[in-house]
């Protein structure tokens, strides 16, 4: 890696629940800009390492910092600033079904950041119209296809001016026709410099649009790289299987 | 012997329902600010919460309202305080209530999926800010039918507090049959006037249920 300071920096990270390890010693560094997909079978621990890095899961060994800020879990201050540098987007939404779409975007960053008033609804609707939902501004979640309420979604991530984005399987609850319409949005944000972290089925997808592919297995991370080497000369064993159980 | 109209039948128990409302009224404020405070200390995790609200709730969960009123009317006077049975019949109301209200809340808030804690707390958003706007509009919204539900049946409760002397409806409908002897017309009028009081409740509750509900 290059000198430039890690934007994401993880060191010999252990997560337990109980007695089961989850996460078996992570080193991960993660440059500005950067977009990485992480791949690997269910139980692998790859939504628990995404999940880590915005201190939605407690981990009991190793560092963790975001834009040079270590994460603390029992500082509640230290992480609403460290979550202002850290958008997630989920795979179920989780839009607020009580509050209209444009409301869904601006109600963190007038809650946090004290954005309010016709800025903050001028901001709202630009986001909209980046992930191509300007019309939706006054719609209820319900009312919206699972990709429009995905899109949603990234742009209520987006109005906090996230530094990175955390993936969690985006497009796995999606029907199949909906999925191109959320992994377009991705791919721009991509292409805009957003460094990105995305837990992903989509080997087409990670394969065209990330820097770095990594394979996790068992709780380590087993195999990493530019992805034309992670699908084109997988290393080990595990990581060949897991390829070819995909056809 | 005096005679007794109707109307002065009806006249008298509605001069002792006024007791009544304002004894449901303190047991509903009384009862929803303590039962709130202790549903945000279990959410909050504060040292101990978890298990001395599970220990409250069980506690007045599992005794029956007209113990506690005898027990905070002559339990009080035992340890040397002089309660009036206003006094002890509000505390005891007040103790009832919190711990149903915080029982039903907890539930109301669990029902509220998982991914909407978790989508708020990665926008950064406070314990405070979850709960007041995002978490709490959900939780209200289940909560109207059933908290409405007890408050109806801390109405009725209140009947309880005529056991240590306090004299509202029922009281008053028991004092009236003993100097009237007609307790059939005494006792459908208390009935009534019960119902006078429940029913615009839960009416009200199927309208702020309807207008929670967004309308589209």
């Amino acid at each position: 890696m290059g000198t430039e300071t890690p934007i994401v920096a993880i060191g010999a990270l252990r997560k337990r629940y109980g007695e089961l390890e989850v996460l078996k010693g992570i080193d991960l560094q993660v440059q500005r800009g950067e977009v990485i997909a992480i791949i690997g079978k269910s139980g692998s621990g790859k939504s628990t390492l995404l999940r880590c890095i915005n201190g939605l899961e407690e981990f009991q060994q190793g560092t963790l910092s975001v834009d040079g800020q270590s994460l603390r879990h029992h500082d509640a201050a230290a992480m609403r600033e460290l979550r202002q540098h850290v958008g997630m987007i989920f795979q179920s939404f989780n839009l607020f079904p009580h509050l209209s779409v444009g409301r869904n975007v601006m109600l963190a960053p007038g809650l946090v950041k004290g954005r309010k008033g016709p800025e903050a609804e001028s901001r709202a609707r630009a986001l909209l119209q980046r992930v191509g939902l300007a019309e939706k501004f006054d719609a209820w979640p319900d009312q919206l296809s699972g990709g429009q309420q995905q899109r949603v979604a990234i742009a209520r991530a987006l109005a906090m001016d996230p530094s990175v984005l955390l993936c969690d399987e985006i497009t796995s609850a999606l029907d199949p026709e909906l999925v191109g319409e959320v992994l377009k949005v991705v791919e721009d944000l991509a292409r805009d410099g957003m460094t990105l972290l995305m837990v992903t089925h989509e080997m087409g997808f990670a394969r065209k649009v990330a820097d770095r592919v990594v394979f996790m297995h068992a709780g380590r991370i087993h195999e990493m790289g530019p992805p034309e080497q992670l699908f084109g000369a997988p290393q080990t064993p595990e990581l060949r299987q897991f390829l070819s159980a995909l056809h | 012997m005096v005679e007794f109209s109707l109307w002065d039948i009806v006249r008298n128990l509605l001069l002792a329902a006024r007791w009544t409302i304002l004894l449901s009224l303190i047991a509903f404020a009384g009862g929803g600010l303590v039962g709130l405070a202790l549903l945000v200390s279990r959410i909050a995790r504060w040292p101990g919460a978890e298990r001395g609200v599970a220990l409250y709730v069980q506690l007045f969960q599992g005794t029956p309202l007209l113990m506690q009123l005898f027990l905070a009317y002559f339990g009080l006077s035992l340890l040397g305080l002089d309660v009036s049975a206003w006094f002890a019949a509000g505390l005891a109301l007040t103790l009832y209530t919190s711990a149903f209200l915080a029982e039903i809340w907890r539930g109301c808030v669990d029902a509220v999926p998982k991914g909407q804690w978790e989508a708020s707390a990665s926008l950064a958003l406070s314990l405070r800010e979850q709960l007041r706007w995002v978490i709490g509009p959900q939780a209200l919204r289940i909560a109207v039918p059933p908290t409405v539900g007890f408050l109806v049946q801390v109405i009725k409760g209140t009947a309880l507090a005529s056991v240590i002397g306090f004299v509202e409806l029922t009281k008053a409908g028991t004092m009236i049959t003993n100097a009237t002897f007609r307790p059939f017309t005494v006792y459908a009028c208390v009935a009534l006037l019960y119902f006078a009081l429940c029913w615009p409740v839960s009416a009200w509750s199927r309208r702020l249920e309807r207008s929670l509900r967004r309308g589209h």
